[in-house]
């Protein structure tokens, strides 16, 4: 596919992407135009609460969602310039797994329990590169040694069951890598994984990332997985990306009331927390029955009139952009609830700068 | 240190489940998931137990509360051996050890009610009168925030976060004096558990109540923790307040676990160890210092000497040769020793 082409540094865009799923209750927009690009080299890490989206964004992007009810509705996937919506399964089967690959978070129930680890690390390689079965293997065998296998060559003949869940998570690495690809998508990929495990793994992928110049998409609900590895970040909330930023200022400086009340209610292993956490009142609203305006209204300490009315735009410079009224300057609306109008403009103020809370 | 008086005394506690095989099944070896642990929980107090997964730190819990049966050890509950119990008094005394699991999803019967599930448990530890148990039940459910109109709900109607308080309003209505928290906030949203564990404070407030909280998350643990046991294979290698666990980790083990956290702080990035390797398996622990396969400051005497648990400063005792003379700098040391806890290291 040498056909395709970088537009400026961009890997990969996503414009406007809508994916639907049917249900017996009605339509359920799990991903509701999202928009984003990234960078050759460059990780963005995509995070978000249960439901967000955030998962069904990315086997979009591969279209792995087949088989299910979901339906991509709208929106573009320009892969090195090229749709890969206007691709045919066959051209999408080249893509996938070569130029973009996927780690999953289970490792046990992602590989293949028949199948030894050898073998599906060469799978790809002799699907996608041709090689033959001898290549293939020693390709594997130096994949494992490349993710920090001991003994690849007695472990390439091992099964899945053989290992544990971080040598697992290596292979699944490992076959991810195999062929190169330009982008890898890695959804939770240290969740099941202990701290001290999940940091040997991390540290594998940015010294792979640092080697191979992959750029990576990062999903997960861990921000401190997101601060230690993304360049950017997106944050979203009922299938919208709420806020979209530096990782650096979103963790000095978040914009939206949702991305600080996710800041604040963590609780921290570095410093003494308050008696009480900082929560965000409330429950994420059901799919069914998203509020007109802005989805995060119902629990927003700062939602005004018009938050309940209408949804605001991801708006803002190109580095920084965020989905909140407040920081919709030529808004004339006066606030009704969190505060009085002097609160307001020091709100609208500190999108100079100020601190919101 | 919160209250004083000792409500659960915890002794040599060993819990070994067998291994099975061969054509006749017998009994080839152990799991030594719990192997000679002791420790003490004040009235009134938070005592976290963390650790890796298969370190022991659920089965603790569990054998606390005598779900599973130990091979060995005391378990002094108010005066009284829960070891030693025969099953039907271990019944009655479960009204007053009561535990909150991980999974909402699965620990609420589907096919009943709310009502229907808290009252079971009431009925069976025979709490306040049979007329009184309606209007408690209420009580009990707005206490957790939840109202009396959702007393008739099943669990499929209630969200993650509400299971979970409906699981903490079930151990709550039997009046227990010990809460066994077993990984209680860890299968929830952030923006909930910050919730729930709002709730666990208050109600630890409002009814005196003692928790071992059990969880792998030593963010949660700092924040609701009063003192901290960290457990690894099966054994204890630090008790400390949370001051001091934090702020000078005294074992190599709790040094490692603090580092390998992600951390938030863009400002300040720490020195770190990435521990290489894998838990060994409890099935066949190594000898010595169960940590020394991983330690990277392990010397000769710790592949054969299990160091006992040892004060090292007030309130902080930790199981490592290295700290037999008070808490080690690691930072320090692995500069010492020319290794770096640099992130890159891997």
């Amino acid at each position: 596919m040498a056909d395709l082409k970088m537009k400026g540094n961009h890997v990969l865009e996503v414009e406007d992407l809508h994916t639907s799923f049917a249900t017996d209750r009605g339509r359920v927009d799990a991903v509701n135009g999202i928009t984003f690009a990234i960078d050759k080299g460059g990780t963005l890490g995509i995070v978000g609460e249960s439901g967000s989206g955030k998962s069904v964004a990315s086997l979009s992007i591969l279209q792995l969602l087949e088989g299910t009810t979901a339906h991509i509705r709208k929106g573009q996937i320009r892969f090195m310039g090229q749709d890969l919506l206007t691709l045919s399964r066959a051209q999408m089967r080249k893509i996938r797994g070569n130029r973009i690959a996927m780690i999953f978070q289970e490792p046990m129930t992602s590989l293949n329990p028949t199948m030894t680890i050898g073998s599906q690390i060469a799978e790809p390689i002799i699907f996608h590169q041709g090689k033959n079965r001898r290549q293939a293997w020693n390709a594997a065998v130096e994949m494992l040694e490349l993710v920090g296998m001991p003994e690849p060559r007695k472990r390439a003949r091992q099964y899945p069951f053989e290992l544990s869940g971080g040598m697992r998570q290596r292979v699944m690495i490992a076959i991810a890598l195999a062929c190169g690809p330009d982008v890898l998508i890695c959804d939770e990929p240290t969740t099941a994984l202990d701290v001290t495990i999940q940091a040997q793994i991390l540290t594998l992928v940015k010294r792979l990332q640092r080697e191979m110049g992959t750029s990576i998409i990062m999903i997960t609900h861990d921000l401190g997985v997101i601060a230690e590895t993304c360049d950017f970040v997106a944050v979203m909330y009922c299938g919208k990306i709420v806020e979209y930023t530096r990782a650096f200022n979103l963790f000095t400086d978040p914009k939206h009331p949702y991305s600080k009340g996710l800041l604040e209610s963590i609780p921290s292993h570095e410093e003494d927390s308050d008696e009480n956490l900082k929560t965000i009142e409330g429950t994420v609203p059901s799919p069914y029955e998203l509020p007109p305006g802005c989805a995060f209204a119902p629990r927003c300490p700062y939602a005004k009139e018009i938050c309940h009315e209408t949804m605001p735009e991801l708006d803002g410079e190109p580095e920084q952009k965020v989905r909140c009224h407040i920081y919709q300057t030529t808004s004339t609306e006066s606030p009704t609830e969190g505060g009085t109008v002097a609160s307001y403009i020091q709100i609208s103020d500190m999108w100079k700068g100020e601190e919101l809370w | 240190m919160v209250g004083g008086k000792t409500l659960l005394e915890v002794k040599n506690l060993k819990q070994y489940f067998p291994i099975r095989g061969g054509i006749l099944g017998r009994t080839i070896n152990h799991v030594k998931a719990v192997d000679d642990i002791s420790f003490e929980v004040h009235q009134g107090e938070t005592v976290s137990i963390v650790g890796e997964s298969g370190c022991g730190k659920s089965t603790a819990g569990r054998s606390i509360l005598r779900l599973e049966k130990p091979n060995n050890g005391n378990i002094i509950f108010d005066g009284v051996d829960l070891a030693k119990l025969q099953e039907r008094a271990m019944r009655k005394k479960r009204g007053d050890i009561q535990i909150i699991f991980q999974d909402p999803y699965a620990s609420l019967n589907p096919r009943r009610t709310v009502y229907q599930t808290i009252k079971e448990a009431m009925d069976i530890q025979n709490v306040g009168s049979k007329a009184d148990r309606r209007r408690d039940i209420i009580k009990i459910l707005e206490t957790v925030g939840l109202g009396e109109h959702q007393m008739n709900h099943y669990p499929h109607q209630f969200s993650g976060g509400q299971r979970q308080r409906i699981g903490i309003a079930r151990a709550l209505s039997v009046r227990p004096k010990l809460i066994i928290c077993d990984e209680a906030v860890s299968a929830l949203d952030v923006s909930i558990q910050a919730q729930v564990l709002n709730l666990l404070k208050k109600l630890q407030k409002e009814y005196q109540l003692t928790y071992v909280f059990i969880s792998h998350d030593l963010g949660v643990v700092r924040h609701i923790s009063d003192r901290i046991i960290v457990m690894y294979l099966g054994k204890i290698m630090e008790i400390a307040d949370k001051k001091a666990l934090f702020n000078h980790p005294g074992h190599p083990y709790t040094y490692a676990l603090l580092s390998s956290i992600p951390s938030t702080n863009m400002l300040e990035k720490k020195e770190r160890i990435i521990l290489h390797g894998d838990v060994p398996s409890p099935i066949n622990p190594p000898k010595g210092c169960p940590f020394h396969t991983r330690c990277p400051f392990a010397i000769e005497r710790c592949m054969y000497d299990l160091p006992p648990l040892h004060e090292v400063s007030e309130g902080q005792q930790v199981a490592c040769h290295l700290a037999e003379e008070g808490i080690v700098d690691f930072v320090s040391l692995s500069r010492e020793q020319e290794f770096s806890l640099t992130e890159n290291q891997e």
